[in-house]
């Protein structure tokens, strides 16, 4: 017997039962097919305005910082302001997502695709965010590689305001529809709140462990 | 890890005499739980959450084996590949053959309590090769040879000055000058130390915090963001977990998220959390070629609709340790089990054997705070009781302990008999205790009295005070 089947059927003895009643399957099935909420914490729960601060302040309170810009095409400029006021080299590695290769990006030394870790600083789009624990939704694919989230020591994060809501349920509502399709996961989703951080010696909070000692949110709200 | 579970006593023993340890321990009472306590107040909706976390778990363990199959063809269908294990000698096999597969060399690893379980860095030791934790805590104590002292804070039981002296022995490439005096040195140099780890890995291998049977994802959390260097690196990830993982949906695994972190550490979220679906993409510019997830059993399909049952919920916040006043006295190592605390004395014998770890359900004062702050409502002082039960029936039972307890239940069902005695011991004992208000020694007490003086009676029993009240409290 497969260790497969032999651990299968120790689970229905123990349930004490034999394989699912017919039923009983499609009510499961049905389940998974149409995914519905739980409880959804009413925090996030505000019009735009309000998750849009919400969302700031609970970054912030896990060691983030953000600047609020009014257009993308300012992301070059406060990619630079940033580097500046960091003390950091102008050397950036950007995701090849289209909405940050079509910048202006001539006053930084850019470059694009994904890292080998040694790139110190790394520019990537979030695919939306939620407002409830100030969590970035980071999804790889071509045009967002996975190294840039965790190599480079210094996290930059574009994040679309439009894209920013309440709870992670309207995002995972989200990516479904964008798919149509039952294989909607990308290989990774990242859910990013904060630099990394250890408390591993003596309870004491450190940032920066293994992960980016610094994350930076650059908040567009281009409807104003 | 070796279980040395049979060693309770002893080891309590010595653990309390060990300043280190104390000093470490002193700071977990107020550490975690007052952080719990905080994120809990914040959200109104945490008790609710928390009735719904207990739901979700005990609707995928009643329909377990559906929800292992679904998750098991969405993995294939995403292109990942599941290995079924029934105990920890078939998990590791396939875990080496897995990295014999790829000519592995290194195998950088997350932290995974299915892998401490599994004594998984020994295995492939022994098989020539090298196994790195990159989690710090973890990090630490491999360098140090000893198992694990909490489930999320691995190395909760040392000093700084303990962590200086394993890098000092091991990294041994580094000027012998150079300052460690502060936590942050510490750090940085794991991190160098590490970073060329990560990069280097063939094989890395993480744990699950979850799997989702709807998209068939492994999900992790973390704050070092070693667990995503760990699977995004190397050609291959492996995740190691264990069957009662498995929930539905994705939006029933965020409820769970909502409480395991606020459980555990009395953070919002953990910094990283993180959903793997399969392998790379064809057109995806990095992560894993391969995708591997180890499905472990270990008696865990045994426990299932019997008396432990309700422990297959647990999601592994810690809470119940954290909080365990004995947990906090003697700390994680005194167990013998990679699992200490109220969980771990419930779970060790069930999957052990109580011959095995016979002292574990003793190891409690019932104070009942475990229960009260389990985020999936596990019943632990009742499971404990049920363990000692068990024990009382069939197991080893020291003699004179046997005699005592037996004495005891003879008049405790005879409360006449039984008031009576307890009214003449009260008053001699009120008597010769009057001019103290304690007792330095008195016989058959000595493991009370040893560390403390044993009050005296004020020469009445409570029984009697009671209705001298008439039955009321003042």
């Amino acid at each position: 017997m497969s260790s497969r089947d032999y651990i299968m059927g120790r689970i229905r003895w123990s349930l004490g039962r034999g394989s699912l009643e017919r039923d009983d399957d499609s009510q499961l099935e049905e389940r998974l097919a149409h995914p519905k909420s739980n409880l959804i914490p009413a925090r996030g729960q505000g019009d735009a305005k309000a998750q849009r601060s919400l969302f700031v302040k609970m970054a912030k309170e896990v060691n983030a910082t953000v600047s609020r810009l009014k257009a993308f095409d300012n992301v070059p400029r406060a990619v630079a302001k940033y580097l500046k006021e960091q003390d950091l080299d102008d050397k950036v590695r950007v995701a090849p997502h289209p909405h940050l290769k079509d910048l202006d990006w001539s006053k930084l030394d850019v470059s694009f695709g994904f890292t080998l870790g040694d790139d110190e600083t790394s520019v990537v789009m979030a695919y939306g965010a939620a407002a409830e624990t100030g969590s970035l939704a980071l999804l790889s694919g071509p045009e967002s590689p996975t190294s840039l989230n965790f190599l480079p020591d210094n996290h930059i994060v574009v994040l679309n305001a439009a894209d920013l809501v309440g709870d992670y349920e309207t995002i995972y509502a989200r990516m479904r529809r964008d798919s149509n399709q039952s294989d909607f996961m990308p290989r990774a989703m990242n859910w990013v709140s904060g630099p990394s951080r250890t408390a591993d010696i003596e309870q004491t909070l450190l940032l920066g462990a293994h992960g980016p000692r610094k994350l930076h949110i650059l908040l567009v709200e281009e409807d104003g | 890890m070796e279980l040395n579970a049979h060693n309770f006593k002893e080891n309590a023993a010595k653990a309390l005499e060990d300043k280190d340890l104390q000093e470490s321990l002193a700071k977990l009472g107020t550490g975690f739980p007052l952080k719990r306590l905080a994120a809990a107040a914040r959200l109104p909706e945490f008790e609710a959450l928390r009735d719904q976390a207990r739901d979700i778990k005990d609707h995928s363990l009643r329909h377990l084996d559906f929800y292992l199959e679904k998750f098991e063809s969405r993995v294939v269908e995403s292109g990942g590949c599941v290995h079924w294990a029934r105990d920890i000698n078939d998990g590791r096999e396939i875990v080496y053959d897995i990295c014999k597969s790829v000519g592995a060399k290194t195998v950088t690893k997350g932290k995974s309590m299915i892998g401490e379980e599994m004594a998984i860095n020994e295995y492939l030791e022994e098989k020539g090769l090298i196994p790195i934790e990159t989690d710090l805590g973890e990090y630490i104590i491999q360098l140090r040879h000893e198992p694990p002292s909490h489930i999320i804070a691995p190395a909760i039981h040392l000093r700084k000055s303990h962590v200086e002296e394993a890098f000092r022995e091991t990294h041994t490439d580094l000027p012998v000058d150079r300052n460690l005096d502060a936590p942050e040195d510490l750090l940085k140099e794991a991190r160098a130390m590490l970073r060329k780890r990560f990069i280097d890995a063939d094989v890395g291998i993480t744990g699950a915090n979850f799997m989702v049977a709807e998209t068939g994802s492994t999900v992790i959390v973390t704050n070092e963001g070693n667990g995503d260097l760990t699977q995004t690196l190397p050609r291959v990830h492996i995740v190691l977990c264990s069957i009662e993982k498995v929930v539905p949906t994705l939006e029933d695994c965020t409820t769970l998220l909502r409480v395991l972190a606020r459980s555990a550490t009395g953070q919002e979220q953990s910094v990283y959390t993180t959903f793997s679906t399969g392998g790379r993409h064809e057109d995806d510019p990095d992560g894993p070629d391969q995708f591997h997830v180890v499905i472990l059993d270990n008696g865990r399909s045994r426990m299932l609709g019997h008396e432990t049952h309700d422990m297959l919920r647990c999601i592994r916040c810690s809470a119940c340790i954290n909080h365990c006043p004995v947990y906090q006295s003697v700390g994680g190592h005194a167990y013998g089990s990679i699992y200490p605390g109220p969980m771990g004395s419930v779970l060790t014998p069930a999957l052990y054997g109580l011959d095995q770890s016979c002292d574990l359900p003793n190891a409690s004062t019932m104070c009942g705070k475990c229960e009260e702050v389990c985020p999936v409502r596990i019943p632990l002082p009742k499971m404990l009781r049920s363990w000692r039960q068990k024990q009382w029936e069939d197991g080893p039972v020291p003699l004179m302990q046997r005699f005592g307890m037996s004495a005891w239940a003879f008049w405790a069902v005879r409360p006449k008999g039984y008031h009576f005695f307890a009214k003449i011991k009260m008053r001699i004992m009120g008597l010769l205790g009057r001019k103290n208000g304690h007792f330095k020694s008195l016989p058959l007490t000595k493991a009370w009295t040893k560390s403390r003086d044993f009050p005296a009676p004020e020469g009445k029993t409570f029984q009697q005070l009671w209705s001298e009240k008439g039955g009321r409290r003042s």
